[in-house]
Parts: C-alpha cells; structure tokens; sequence
C-alpha cells in the first residue's frame, strides 16, 4: 500500500449530506475483478449526462478541480454498501483525503486500507475548508497525517483525531495482512481453544 | 462478580484472539459469505502473495448479485462482464475449496438468506461478508457485519479481522403491532426515527415485546436494515424461536454437540444492569405501515401522510431534500396514496423469505395486477422458490399477473438485466432508495411485502389496510 505522508493540493467542495456509495460508483462498475481503472467512472452519475458527455456543473468537471487530491464533503460521507470500488475509484481518480462531519462505518475503514485518509472534523470546521475549497485551484489545501493537521490557503489550521493504529499503518504504508500473520500463535491457540469449547462451529 | 454485559459484549469477548493495549482487536470470525462482486479482488491478492484460505470449511459462496433470474442461466450467462464474474466465484471456490452453491444447485441464493437456511449461521457466532447486509444474521444473536474487499482478503488468509470495539445501543419496541403492519414497517420506522447516520459507531440490540413477537424471518427483515441506520451490526437475543428455525438444519449441530451448543445460546442474553450508550424506544402501537418518498432509507412516512416539502427540514437535509423530490417526481403536499407506481418488486434479502411470500400472496389472493404494471417476485433462494411452489403460493403470483423468477438479488440493486428505466417507479420490498440504485433514474419507495402487493393491486402506493 502506498505511505500517506503530507499532501498539499487543490480540495473540491461536495457540500452534498448523505452521498452513498451508489452515488460514488454505480453498480455497473463492481462487474470488475480488478482493483484499478475506476476513477474514470467515479460519481458517474452526477459527472456524466445519459450520453456518457462531461456535465460541466458538476465539481470534478470543473477545470479547477479536475486534479483534486483532496475532496471536502458533507455528512454521513460513504453511506451505503461496503463496495470497496468506492475507495478504490477515488484514489484511481487522485483523491487521497476525504475531510467530512462524518463517515459511515464500512467506507471509513475502507477508506485506510486503500492508503485515503478520511478526515472527521465538526461541522463548523468542514463549513471553513468548504468555503476555502471553494475557492477554486489556487486555493492548496495541506493535510499534515503526521502532525493530525488541516491548514487552509489563508493558513486557517485544525487539529483532527485519528486512530494511532490506523495512522502508523497509513504513514507507514502497512499490509494488515502481513502484520495479522505475525500473530498467528495467538490465533493458532484461540481456534484450537474453540474446537474445544465450541466444537459445532 | 462480573460487571453486567450486554449480548453483544458476550459475543465479542467470546472472540478477542489477541487485543493490543489500544484495544485493536484480533476478532476471531466463525463464519465468512462470499458472493462474486466483492471477492475476485481478494482471491487475487492471495494468488499474489502466495496465501491460502485459512478455514476453507468455514468459508461459504454463492454467485447472487448478477445473477440473471431467468430460466437457461445455469448454462450461459449472456452479460459478459456479469458471466466473468460467476465464472471467477466458480475458479475460487474450485481452487481454494470453499463450500460452494453454483447457480445450478437449488440452494442457491442470496447469500444472506442461504446462510441461515442452511444452518451455517447459529447464535454466539461472528459473521462477516463482504456485503453490508450481513447485518440480516443478527437476528440469531450473530455479531455480523459487513466488510471491505481488503477485509474479505483479510479474512480469507486469517480467519480474523482488526477491529476496536463499536458501542451498545439498544433499540426496544414495546407492545404489539396494529394489523397490517409489519417487521418492515418497524425497521424502517426505526431509521425514520435515528436518519441514517443514528447508529454509526454503535452496534444495535433490538428487543421488547414486538420484537419478541416476530417470527425468525420478520427478526431478520429487521436486523437486515441496521446498515440503513448506520449501525455495525443489529442483533436480537436467541430464543425458543430461534432455537426452533436452526434445529435440524443441514449445517445445525446435532445430537451431544446440539445439546451443548443450546446450553452455551441459552447464556445469550443482555444481563440485568449492562450499560447501553445509546437507548431508543418505540412503542409497537405507534408504527404505522410506511413507505420512503425519498432517495435516504432515512425518508419514511406514514403511507397516510403526504409528500414533505424542503422547508419542513433545515440545513442541509433541505437541500438533499429538495434534490430528492426533484429525482422522485414528486410535489410536496401530494397525498402517499396517490402516487402512481409503474413496477412492483418483491424479493431481495430483506423480504424476500417464504413469509414475506405469503404476506404478499394473502394479499393478492384472487386479485389481479392493475393493468400496464410490472410486477416480479424474486425469491431469496431456490428453496423459498420451491416451497412457495409447494405451498401454492407461486400460482396466485403468476394468476394475478407477476412474473415468478429465479432467485438472487435481482432488482435490489440491478446488477443483472432486471432494472428500472429512467423515470420508471418502483414500489420494492428491498432495502435501498438510492438514487440510480435499481437502474439508472429509477425512483423506488420502500416498503413491506403486504404493501407492495396492494400497491400492485391498485398501480399506486396502498394502504395495505384498505385491502385487508
Ligand atoms: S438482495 Fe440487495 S441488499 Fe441483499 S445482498 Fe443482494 S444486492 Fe445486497
């Protein structure tokens, strides 16, 4: 997985509450069976007209935003199903933040599998980075993971939370997988404890 | 003595493997589903990486979600990208040796629905899927929940997934239904009542009298929605009813082993005192049959009020508003009962169960389908199909006039050829009204099975009361 670090870049505003996963990519996109090439597709609904044309009002249609590496958004960001094509369509596209009041649960944890930072902060501090979002492509945003930092174009900073497990696993481009099996003792002696106590499982 | 805990503090403590100081937790995972869409990914990873399926025997799949349910699939699938698919599921199953349900066996299904009847779900377990409706096997007092293609990856090589701990809330419908309605009814009362986002970061313990009250098929249409309402999981304590539905089944335990299992369900209950975080009571008496008039599952009224209008809610929830009317077609002010449907879709892992069947067909009896409408019925697994055929059930489905089709997930999400074109209005027994969700500019209002079969009756949204 790729390290998440620090990045400045332009953020574009989706000030839309409520945006599920159907809306991010549609289900005619989850026929793949691969992880990559998504991001053609990502929002297709709202990026595209019945024709396959650009709908130029649409944010990421924007000559502004159309290199976006960060995308500021309303609440209960991710709602929806646990398609994984989610997180995996915004990076495709270039987005590696997703700042939001806050996330549905399966999309949140996704979202670090897939080296995207979502970032949880109150609504009156999400109306702040919206406004600067607004702004257009000179307005770079800076996601500091390291420091748990959001800073605007006018220098506006704010702290964020974040899991300390999850944040050493971002930064440092960590593999679950890898570092699951390292405790694979421990996972031997619980199944061989179950067979016992619980053997019809 | 131990402090009180709560159904959900049993089953999780029952399978911490390993817990760092932060509270990361190894949870042990008893159970995984797998369906096509979600899993050809995570099969590569492990090809990658040279891994194999830890617990092959503890790992069940079944092709669902593109399934098409027409006759002639077994043999070919006309859609490519859908046919690759399937074809992947079958090269997996095949080679990591999985327990496997093609589409040419009658057990097949939507996964959640397949789980249960084959007695692979039981009280106490953790299931996961790579399907955020594996919340449905809470009913059985199942921690389970859905999970992300890496997770299924995770999973697949480990048999444990990283998790920390969500928090306890208690939803407790007291009291009895009014006649008419329905576990659907509940659930969607229940996110009507917490948006979508209420139960994020929690998992959900229904309980009370109404939920008591339900049979194992209504305690499933209502764990299946948790998801809606953001929660991780719902669940419900097992009881006599449960014991009842899982007893016998192929996959059940059976004889010294059953005896054992029972006495360890029996302990799976919320003890006395255990804190919840988060507690929301309604009572039974106050649910109404209901149906949303929106694109949120969140978006759900009385089927006797009227379309809201933008300026009933505020900040950005008018807005979103404003957009969903606009998508819907609909004016504020319009009565519910007189918006006009041009499709009627029962099935999906919500209600797509024999009971859900027979609550539709006890409505339709000796009825028609109005005339113009299509109306399908797609049951959950080949063996709902069969026994509704047993029981007579499909013929007065085909004689009012809807097609009878084979089981998946179908126009729950439109993966496979049955969609709605754009503008087409659904009345659908599934779980999600997302824009887009049942095909392209497709509007769907949800609701229960008894209200999609009047609304087929009489081509608009129903009342199912009138009809009864
Ligand atoms: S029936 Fe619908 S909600 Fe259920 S698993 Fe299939 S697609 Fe998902």
């Amino acid at each position: 997985m790729d390290k998440f670090e620090k990045i400045t870049g332009v953020a574009a505003p989706m000030p839309l509450i409520n945006v599920d996963t159907d809306m991010i990519i549609p289900k005619q996109y989850l026929k793949t069976i691969a992880r990559t090439g998504l991001g053609k597709s990502l929002f297709d609904e709202m990026r595209y007209d019945d024709d396959g044309n650009e709908i130029e009002s649409f944010v990421l249609n924007q000559p502004a935003y159309r290199n976006a590496e960060i995308l500021v958004a309303g609440d209960n960001f991710g709602c929806g199903s646990s398609r994984e094509h989610a997180p995996w369509a915004l990076k495709d596209f270039g987005i590696s933040c997703v700042i939001a009041p806050s996330f549905a649960d399966i999309f949140y944890s996704n979202c670090f599998k897939n080296g995207i930072l979502p970032v949880i902060l109150p609504q009156e501090q999400v109306d702040v980075l919206m406004k600067d979002a607004e702004k257009g492509a000179n307005a770079r945003m800076t996601v500091d993971l390291e420091n748990q930092t959001i800073t605007t174009s006018e220098g506006e900073s704010f702290g964020f939370e974040i899991d300390a497990f999850k944040k050493h696993c971002l930064l440092n481009g960590l593999d679950d997988i890898a570092l699951t099996l390292e405790k694979g003792a421990a996972i031997d002696a619980f199944e061989a404890n179950v067979n016992q106590q619980r053997p019809w499982v | 003595m131990t402090a009180p805990k709560t159904l959900y503090d049993k089953i999780w403590d029952a399978h911490v493997a390993h817990e760092a100081d932060d509270g990361t937790t190894l949870l042990y995972i008893d159970r995984h589903l797998v369906h096509e869409v979600t899993s050809p990914q995570a099969f590569e990873g492990l090809r990658m990486n040279g891994r194999k399926v830890r617990a092959p025997e503890k790992t069940i799949a079944v092709p669902d979600h593109n399934v098409p349910t027409t006759e002639g699939r077994d043999t070919y699938i006309e859609n490519e990208e859908s046919r690759i698919q399937v074809e992947a599921l079958d090269r997996n199953a095949r080679e990591f040796e999985l327990v496997y349900y093609p589409v040419s066996d009658i057990r097949q299904g939507i996964v959640h629905i397949v789980g249960p009847e084959q007695g692979w779900t039981l009280p106490g377990m953790t299931v996961v899927c790579g399907d955020s409706h594996t919340a449905t096997h809470g009913a059985f007092g199942a921690l389970a929940h859905g999970i992300g293609t890496s997770e299924v990856e995770h999973v697949l090589a480990t048999q444990t997934l990283i998790q920390k701990k969500s928090k306890n809330m208690k939803v407790e419908i007291t009291g009895k239904l009014r006649p008419g309605v329905t576990a659907k009814d509940i659930t969607l009362a229940v996110i009507g009542e917490t948006g979508t986002a209420g139960g994020t970061g929690y998992v959900i313990e229904y309980c009370g009298e109404a939920i008591r009250d339900l049979s194992m098929e209504g305690r499933m249409t209502v764990c299946n929605m948790a998801i809606e309402g953001g929660a991780r999981a719902g669940l419900i304590a097992p009881d006599e009813k449960t014991f009842d539905y899982v007893m016998g089944r192929p996959h059940a335990p059976k004889g010294a082993q059953w005896e054992a299992a029972l006495a360890w369900w029996k302990t799976l209950y919320t003890d006395e005192g255990a804190h919840f975080d988060k507690v929301l009571t309604l009572k039974g008496e106050d649910i109404a049959p209901v149906v949303t008039w929106g694109t949120s599952p969140e978006d759900v009224l009385p089927i006797t009020a009227s379309v809201p209008s933008p300026s009933d809610f505020e900040g950005g929830k008018s807005e979103a508003v404003k957009r969903s009317l606009d998508y819907m077609g609909l004016t504020p002010g319009t009565p519910l009962d007189q918006v006009e449907i041009d499709t009627v879709f029962i099935g999906s892992c919500t209600n797509g169960r024999i009971e859900d069947l027979r609550a539709a067909a006890a409505i339709l009896k000796g009825k028609k389908v109005k005339d113009g409408l299509r109306a399908m019925v797609v049951p959950g697994s080949g063996l709902v199909r069969a026994q509704a055929e047993e029981e007579g059930l499909a013929d007065i489905f085909k004689e009012a006039g809807f097609e009878w089709r084979l089981a998946g997930c179908s126009m729950c999400l439109a993966m496979n050829p049955d969609q709605l074109s754009p503008g087409e209005r659904c009345a659908a027994t599934s779980n999600r009204n997302f824009e887009g969700r049942q095909g392209r500019g497709g509007r769907t209002h949800l609701l229960s099975p008894a209200m999609a079969a009047a609304a087929a009756i009489t081509g608009r949204l129903t009342d199912v009361r009138e009809l009864m």
